[in-house]
């Protein structure tokens, strides 16, 4: 389960577009598809490895969006349970080297 | 309606290319009769060309791509085109006769994500198959890639394109999708070459061959709900369009030339000229299309069969007008109906000798 501490990766097996402040995303493992919201976008296209959830939630969320700091966190690790489940989110305890850039 | 297809609405009302289409070679290692490109290479784009223009691509919001030929692995940066097209997240369909797919290529294909691979098969039998691809042993070829590929997890469709060489063979075609656990499409379209040449359309199946397509259970689902004709349709259909091309989708050549689908060779501009963003936003031809909705179709929108037609205003072009109907679809929706279109009607010689029986068919009775 995420927590306040939980580093955040994009997984390399999705085919994934951000279209103004929705983001669209297809696993390239079972083809399910999901179309993110501007407060699941502003969290995916944070979700850089180095970044726990608890500031990506205070430097993204809260900033963006009239919701406390503990109802925004808590419903940051309820969509971010969610997208791991599915394999489109990879979580970890520490922060997580970038991929190589193109 | 599905969230796939919310997402392409969305992307419609945006004005958004959310698909593309790129051929990345004309050239081939097959001849097929029935193929519309020409396979000479007239200065295909380079590596950083396409690279750039995926670049450009993503940036406009395209999701879908399509990479296609030709055959795409005739070049050799085939896998290095495939490897940056996925770095920059695209969802990836490759074409492919699937000729060139040894052991390696298809783990490289499964390790890249590819979504799904689609090969054209057109036989089960070597001597037809081989006769269309004018390539000895290519069935044989084809089929050990679509092995190859499916023992290493990749999504296959394999699409049989009916003629009237092959037509019999669509039920044991769709036998072998099945043992090969492949996805299945049959395709009774032969499109014109794009130089604008029509001869290879005498190789399309008759009238006949294709009403008996289309009311086969097999192929179309519920044939009484399929071929029957709806008498009405609303202001939804009148503002719509005929399909994606131009609107929500873009085709790009091998020569880096901007067209709305593959099948609608209208030029839009070059990339070796303009961005992509210029051309999909200021080409005068694209604005020239999405101008046009249903309604404004000068025959199309008042026929009969205007709310289920597949009509292409690509193949329209190719006859002249693209505002105009597409024979090749009137020709189906009769096939479907029994019902002439009123282009169809009009030209009078387009109708086949069978028409007279047609709406004794038992699917409708």
């Amino acid at each position: 389960m995420a927590s306040n501490g939980t580093y955040l990766t994009q997984s390399a097996d999705i085919a994934s577009r951000t279209i103004g402040d929705d983001t669209i995303i297809m696993s390239t493992l079972d083809s399910t598809v999901f179309m993110l919201n501007s407060v699941g976008t502003a969290i995916w296209n944070a979700a850089d490895g180095a970044t726990p959830l608890s500031r990506i939630v205070q430097d993204h969320v809260c900033p963006e969006f009239d919701v406390s700091d503990e109802q925004a966190l808590a419903d940051a690790m309820e969509f971010v349970d969610e997208l791991v489940k599915h394999g489109i989110l990879l979580v970890s305890d520490v922060p997580v080297p970038p991929r190589e850039a193109l | 309606m599905s969230l796939l297809g919310e997402i392409n609405d969305l992307a419609t009302a945006r004005g958004i290319a959310l698909a593309a289409h790129m051929d990345i070679t004309w050239r081939c290692n097959e001849k097929c009769v029935h193929c519309y490109l020409d396979h000479d290479d007239k200065g295909e784009m380079t590596t950083d060309e396409v690279k750039d223009i995926l670049r450009q691509l993503a940036d406009a919001g395209t999701f879908f791509l399509s990479i296609s030929g030709g055959e795409p692995l005739m070049r050799r940066d085939c896998f290095a085109i495939l490897e940056y097209a996925r770095a920059l997240r695209f969802n990836v369909k490759l074409k492919t006769n699937a000729v060139m797919i040894g052991p390696q290529q298809a783990a490289r294909i499964k390790k890249l994500g590819i979504e799904q691979v689609q090969i054209s098969l057109y036989s089960h039998r070597p001597e037809v198959h081989d006769a269309i691809t004018k390539v000895p042993g290519s069935l044989r070829r084809t089929i050990d890639g679509i092995r190859r590929l499916k023992a290493n997890g990749v999504k296959v469709s394999v699409t049989d394109v009916l003629m009237r060489y092959n037509h019999g063979d669509v039920r044991a075609v769709k036998k072998l999708a099945k043992e090969l656990d492949v996805n299945f499409v049959v395709d009774p379209t032969i499109t014109p070459m794009l130089s604008g040449d029509r001869s290879i359309l005498s190789l399309g199946i008759t009238h006949a061959e294709l009403e008996e397509l289309m009311h086969t259970e097999e192929f179309v689902g519920d044939v009484a709900e399929y071929c029957s004709p709806l008498s009405t349709h609303g202001d939804d259909v009148l503002d719509g369009y005929s399909c994606s091309a131009g609107h929500s989708l873009a085709y790009i050549s091998p020569y880096a030339e901007v067209y709305p689908c593959v099948q609608f060779p209208m030029p839009c501009g070059s990339l070796r000229k303009q961005s992509f963003r210029e051309i999909w936003y200021e080409s005068p031809a694209f604005t020239e299309l999405r101008a046009v909705h249903v309604r404004d179709l000068h025959t199309c929108s008042h026929c009969t069969h205007t709310a289920y037609c597949s009509r292409c205003p690509g193949l329209a072009y190719m006859e002249g007008d693209f505002r105009g109907p597409s024979s090749a679809d009137c020709q189906k929706s009769y096939a479907r109906t029994g019902i002439p279109s009123p282009a169809m009607s009009r030209a009078g010689n387009r109708i086949p000798q069978a028409a007279a029986g047609l709406v004794q068919i038992s699917g409708l009775q």
